[in-house]
């Protein structure tokens, strides 16, 4: 069955995502994909649709109406909600839209959620992936008011309330020093690592700016270098941005530090004036979370659909690598 | 020849730089370890990014180490070292017509010339690819004559199109996005640089050399 949605109104940051792309970062092309990695393979384990992609949603909402057809859909992600016909779902769930009806889905809390529709998208590719670059719109595309969606082979699974992952922690968060930190006094080094900073709203999918004291570098003067999601990156005046996954992948400025891979979608999820703290570790310290992190991701995986067969549907979808391994890993 | 100094980038990425400058004496050794390691990528190696004087290499942490990543990237820098990386030759096409090149009266009057002689040194110049960077297609040339050099602008100005030929101090830069800048913006090419609906969507490779004409 074929199934078309309208888009009645979507906040500026709605855009088609798959697991993100490999291999263009040298041509100036970011990764892109989820920023919330859970979030995504949560909303794909639950709704099983048939091209590995998810409308990633952040907090001016999503409202859709079924022109035509009827579609199961997985929505996941920190506290975002959806209702039907004005009838509350909640968050975390598995449900049905059928012809006439009109999803809304609202931010309750965190800054990013994956939607995730249970059949086959007809957005385009670029360079092998549907995950959109918002700069540019290449990939499967912004989602905007007024365009309508269409899914072919669409199923209706059971609806289900899917089991909510437990909430993140309030640790600081891990950061691995350099590549650049010798462009910073001992005393900026010192205050990265004991000083209060603030998660702002002020963010998109490049990069998220993070205020604390002034972090001012001793000197600006390097050739463009390459980038990655995580790199806390200086400007001239000691403003910090983390960077995300439309990050530009170059960039001139100095970066103190890099977010652990672990931490990465807690940061971003961090509703907008929450105070956080950053923990220096080692890079083998890092690489020991981020096994602690994913093994424990997978776990709640395998809890989120009631009698859900993981490994079959993992098998079948390019969800996040990491998992995978955590799982094998787990289980051997 | 110095050797290169590698920097973590949190626990599944290193940075190993050649060099702190922009110089293409440096930028052939970082196109050389580029191609050595798509040639033979050691184990757990997911994506490098070649930049002017260094490159990132992106691993999978699970899979690898950054101690093993790391002498197995070294060992192939000492032998790519010797190696000379020869480009292609692009010739691109550039309208300096007023509407499409905006600030050439401005730079004339910084670089104390006449309109004329800018297009006339900027197409002397001989121009080589050191990296994409930024973003889709963007991509970075080196070779300015040192007359045309000139700081970018205080503020990024608004609305210019894709193709616009655009310079500061060294560098020289294609758009392929209607992007705000801060460079100047001296002509606009035809020719695209990304084609999106391409097979090879992105023209150069990093070390190709690019001569402008007249269009």
């Amino acid at each position: 069955m074929t199934v078309r949605l309208r888009v009645e109104a979507a906040g500026p940051l709605t855009s088609m995502q798959d697991a993100g792309r490999r291999g263009a970062l040298r041509f100036g092309v970011p990764r892109s994909g989820p920023v919330d990695p859970f979030a995504f393979a949560a909303a794909l384990t639950a709704a099983e649709p048939d091209c590995g992609t998810a409308i990633e949603v952040s907090l001016g909402g999503l409202t859709l109406t079924c022109l035509e057809g009827e579609i199961g859909f997985a929505l996941c992600g920190a506290g975002f909600t959806g209702e039907v016909d004005g009838r509350m779902i909640g968050a975390w769930q598995r449900a049905v839209l059928g012809p006439g009806q009109r999803l809304r889905i609202r931010h309750g809390g965190g800054n990013w959620a994956c939607l995730a529709f249970s059949g086959a998208t007809t957005a385009p590719h670029w360079l092998g992936s549907r995950a959109t670059h918002a700069l540019s719109g290449l990939g499967g595309g912004m989602v905007r008011a007024g365009d309508v969606l269409e899914y072919h082979a669409a199923r209706t699974p059971e609806p289900a309330a899917l089991a909510a992952p437990a909430a993140l922690p309030d640790d600081p968060i891990g950061i691995v020093l350099g590549p650049q930190e010798r462009f910073f006094a001992a005393a900026a080094l010192e205050q990265l690592c004991t000083a209060p900073f603030t998660a702002s709203g002020t963010f998109d999918r490049m990069g998220r700016v993070l205020e604390g004291p002034p972090l001012v570098p001793l000197r600006l003067d390097m050739p463009s270098e390459p980038a990655l999601p995580g790199c806390l990156q200086l400007t001239g005046d000691g403003r910090m941005t983390m960077l995300m996954a439309d990050h530009q992948t170059t960039g001139g400025y100095p970066k103190i530090a890099t977010v652990i891979r672990a931490d990465l979608a807690r940061l971003a999820q961090l509703d907008g004036g929450t105070a956080l703290r950053f923990e220096a570790v080692s890079t083998e310290e890092a690489t020991a979370r981020l096994r602690r992190h994913l093994a424990a991701q997978t776990q709640a995986l395998r809890r989120l659909v009631p009698a859900a067969n993981l490994a079959e549907r993992l098998s079948g979808q390019n969800l996040v690598g990491g998992v995978i391994d955590a799982l094998d890993g787990d289980e051997t | 020849m110095s050797a290169p100094v590698v920097r973590a980038v949190g626990e599944a990425a290193v940075l190993i730089e050649f060099g702190d400058r922009i110089d293409a004496a440096i930028n052939a050794r970082v196109v050389a370890l580029d191609r050595a390691l798509a040639a033979a990528p050691p184990h757990g190696l997911v994506e490098t990014i070649p930049a002017y004087c260094s490159i990132m290499l992106e691993y999978d942490p699970l899979m690898t180490t950054q101690a093993e990543l790391v002498a197995a990237a070294l060992a192939l820098a000492d032998s790519a070292s010797a190696t000379v990386i020869k480009g292609r030759e692009h010739v691109v096409p550039v309208s300096f017509d007023p509407l499409d090149g905006p600030d050439l009266d401005q730079v004339a009057a910084q670089a104390g010339l006449h309109w004329e002689e800018v297009i006339a040194a900027f197409l002397a110049g001989r121009y080589r690819v050191f990296l994409y960077g930024f973003a889709p297609g963007y991509a970075y040339l080196g070779g300015v004559p040192p007359v045309l050099q000139l700081p970018r602008k205080p503020i990024a100005q608004r609305g210019h199109p894709a193709g616009s030929v655009i310079i500061a101090g060294p560098q020289c830069l294609i758009t392929t996005l209607p992007m705000p800048t801060g460079w100047w913006v001296i002509g606009r090419t035809d020719l695209a640089i990304l084609d999106p609906a391409s097979e090879r969507p992105f023209r150069f490779d990093p070390g190709d050399t690019i001569r402008f004409e007249r269009a």
